[in-house]
C-alpha cells in the first residue's frame, strides 16, 4: 500500500468510528428519552399499536392495489400528454402561434394550482355536469386533474431539455436536409429525453404520492382505507400502516432516481 | 475554366444592426477549392452559413448551376442536400453510432434503403480509414475521427459542393494531418470545395485561389501563389504579416 492509500485507509476509518459513534449517540437518546415524554403511552397506543397494524395491513394492502393501478395508468398518459405540450411549446411556425398560446397557458394554469384544487374542481364539477354513467364518476375525473396537474410539470421539464440541445445539433441535422419535423423527431428529442430522465423519475414518485389525494372525492385507496380503519378502530395506526406501504415504495425509487441522477452527471464530466 | 457552380452576387447579411456581410460577389467554378482567409469575426462562417441556407441573407442573390437559390420560400431541404458542410465541432449525433449519423439523412431525405445504403457507407468508412469505427459513438472517437465521420455523413448525401469551416482548428496538430489527408482526396477528384481556416499551411498546399475576408467583405480574391507571394490590398499584406509574427 503506498503513503496516499494509507493516508485514506486512516481517514475512512475514522470516519466510519466517528459516524458509528453520533449514530448510536442518537438512537440511544431517542430510545431513552422519548418515552419518558409525559404523553408517549398514550401516543404509543394509538399510533403504534401492533394489533391493530396486523389486522389492517391485508385490506390496506389491497387498497394500495388501486393506487398502483390509478398511477400505471396516469403515468402514460403524463407522459404523452407533457410531451405534447411540450412540443406545442416549441414549435415555431407563426401558423401555429395559437398552439404556442394554448402550450403556454395550460402550463400556467396547472402549474399555478394547488393539486388538491384541481381535483375538487374536476373530480366534482365535471360529474355535476350530469353526464351518463361511467362518464360521471369521480375516479375518472379526480385521475384526470391528476394527469392534467402533472402534464404541465413533465412538459416544462422536457422543454428544458429540448433547448438544452445545442443549436449546432440542429444545424447540423438541417445542413443534411433533413426536415424541421424530422430534426425534432431524430436529434433532438432523443437526446433531450434522456438527460430530463432523472427529473421524470422525480416527477413519477411525486405522482404516486399523490394518487392519494384522490382519496378527498371518493375512490377508496390506500388513504381513505386508512381513514375508515381510523374511525373503525379508534386509533391512528392505520396511517401508520399506509406511511409504511409507502416509504417501502418511495424510498427504493428516490434512491434509484438518485443513482441516475449521479451516473448522468458523472458521464457529462 | 469550368463552368460556374455557385456565383453569389451583392450578399448582405445583418444580425440586428451588426452588418457581417457587405456585398459579397464571389464565383466559384465546377471542381474548385476555394480558401477563405480572414481576422475572427470576418463573416467567413457566417458567408458559408449563407451558402448552405442555415442563415437567410438580406439582399443578394445566390445561383447554384445558374439557378436562384436565395428566393424566400423555396424547398430548403432540396438545396440543402446538394451543398453538404461540415462545423468546427459538435458535429456528430451523439446518441447515435457513427453509421447511423452517416444514415440518417440518406434513408429520411432521399428515402433510400438501409440495405442500398450500409455498403456505400461501408466503402466511405473503409476509404477514410475508419471501417472498424463503424460502430462507436462520438464520445468514444478521437476529435480528428468525429470530423471525419461528419465529412463521411456529409457525402453520403452525395452533395455537389462541400463547405468546410475550419473543421480542424478544435483539432491538435498530430490529428490535422488524417483531415487534412481527406481533404486532398476530395480535391482530386474534383469535388468544388470552400474551406474556411485559419491554417495558412493549409491554404497554401491545396487552394486553387484564396479570398481574403475583412469586416465581411471580400477585400482581395486571387490565384493562392499570387495571395501569398504578392497581395495587392494593404489589408491583405497587414493580415498575412500579423500571422508571420504570432
Ligand atoms: N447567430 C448570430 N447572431 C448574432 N451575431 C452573429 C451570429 N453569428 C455570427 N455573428 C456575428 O457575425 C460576425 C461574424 O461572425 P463569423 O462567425 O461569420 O466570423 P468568422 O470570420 O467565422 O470568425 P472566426 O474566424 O472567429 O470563426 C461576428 O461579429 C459575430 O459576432
Ligand atoms: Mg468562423
Amino acid at each position: 500500500m503506498n503513503r496516499r492509500a494509507q493516508y485514506e485507509a486512516r481517514q475512512k476509518r475514522r470516519a466510519l468510528i466517528i459516524a458509528s459513534a453520533s449514530t448510536v449517540f442518537i438512537v440511544l437518546a431517542l430510545v431513552v428519552l422519548v418515552p419518558l415524554a409525559p404523553g408517549w403511552v398514550a401516543v404509543q397506543k394509538s399510533f403504534f399499536s401492533w394489533d391493530i397494524f396486523v389486522r389492517s395491513l391485508p385490506k390496506m394492502l389491497d387498497a394500495f392495489t388501486l393506487n398502483i393501478a390509478i398511477f400505471l395508468w396516469s403515468a402514460p398518459l403524463v407522459a404523452f400528454v407533457g410531451l405534447l405540450i411540450a412540443l406545442a411549446r416549441s414549435v415555431t411556425a407563426p401558423a401555429l402561434f395559437p398552439l404556442r398560446v394554448f402550450g403556454a397557458g395550460f402550463v400556467d394554469i396547472f402549474r399555478g394550482l394547488p393539486v388538491v384544487l384541481v381535483i375538487y374542481l374536476i373530480g366534482f364539477g365535471i360529474p355535476g355536469l350530469g353526464l351518463p354513467r361511467p362518464w360521471n364518476s369521480p375516479y375518472i375525473w379526480g385521475t384526470v386533474a391528476l394527469v392534467l396537474t402533472y402534464s404541465a410539470y413533465v412538459a416544462e421539464i422536457l422543454r428544458s431539455g429540448i433547448e438544452s440541445v445545442h443549436q449546432s445539433q440542429r444545424s447540423a441535422a438541417l445542413s443534411l436536409g433533413l426536415s424541421e419535423r424530422d430534426v425534432m423527431r431524430y436529434i433532438v428529442l432523443p437526446q433531450a429525453i434522456r438527460r430530463v430522465v432523472p427529473a421524470n423519475m422525480n416527477m413519477l414518485i411525486a405522482l404516486q404520492k399523490d394518487v392519494a389525494l384522490l382519496s378527498f372525492i371518493g375512490p377508496v385507496e390506500v388513504l381513505r382505507q386508512a381513514g375508515i380503519y381510523k374511525s373503525l378502530f379508534a386509533n391512528f395506526t392505520p396511517y401508520v400502516v399506509a406511511a409504511v406501504i409507502f416509504l417501502t415504495f418511495t424510498i427504493p425509487a428516490t434512491r434509484y432516481a438518485d443513482y441516475l441522477m449521479n451516473k448522468q452527471r458523472n458521464e457529462r464530466s | 475554366m469550368n463552368e460556374v457552380k455557385l456565383r453569389l452576387e451583392g450578399v448582405s447579411k445583418s444580425f440586428g444592426k451588426n452588418q457581417v456581410l457587405n456585398g459579397i460577389d464571389l464565383d466559384i467554378a465546377e471542381g474548385e477549392m476555394v480558401c477563405l482567409i480572414g481576422a475572427s469575426g470576418s463573416g467567413k462562417s457566417t458567408l458559408l452559413r449563407c451558402m448552405n441556407c442555415l442563415e437567410p441573407i438580406d439582399d443578394g442573390y445566390i445561383y447554384l448551376d445558374g439557378k436562384d437559390i436565395s428566393e424566400p420560400g423555396l424547398d430548403l431541404s432540396d438545396i440543402r442536400r446538394r451543398i453538404g458542410i461540415v462545423f468546427q465541432s459538435f458535429n456528430l449525433f451523439p446518441h447515435m453510432n457513427a453509421l447511423e449519423n452517416v444514415l440518417l439523412a440518406p434513408r429520411r431525405v432521399l428515402g433510400k434503403s438501409r440495405e442500398e445504403l450500409v455498403p456505400q457507407a461501408e466503402e466511405l468508412f473503409t476509404r477514410f480509414g475508419l471501417k472498424e469505427h463503424m460502430h462507436k459513438y462520438a464520445d468514444q472517437l478521437s476529435g480528428g475521427q468525429q470530423q471525419r465521420v461528419a465529412v463521411i455523413r456529409a457525402l453520403a448525401m452525395r452533395p455537389e459542393i462541400m463547405l468546410f469551416d475550419e473543421i480542424t482548428s478544435a483539432l491538435d496538430p498530430v490529428l490535422v494531418h488524417e483531415v487534412l489527408d481527406v481533404l486532398r482526396a476530395l480535391r482530386d477528384e474534383g469535388m468544388t470545395m470552400i474551406l474556411a481556416t485559419h491554417e495558412m499551411n493549409f491554404a497554401k498546399e491545396l487552394a486553387d485561389r484564396i479570398c481574403f475576408m475583412d469586416g465581411g467583405q471580400i477585400v482581395e480574391s486571387g490565384k493562392t501563389a499570387q495571395i501569398f507571394s504578392k497581395p495587392k490590398d494593404e489589408r491583405t499584406r497587414t493580415f498575412l504579416k500579423s500571422l508571420l509574427v504570432s
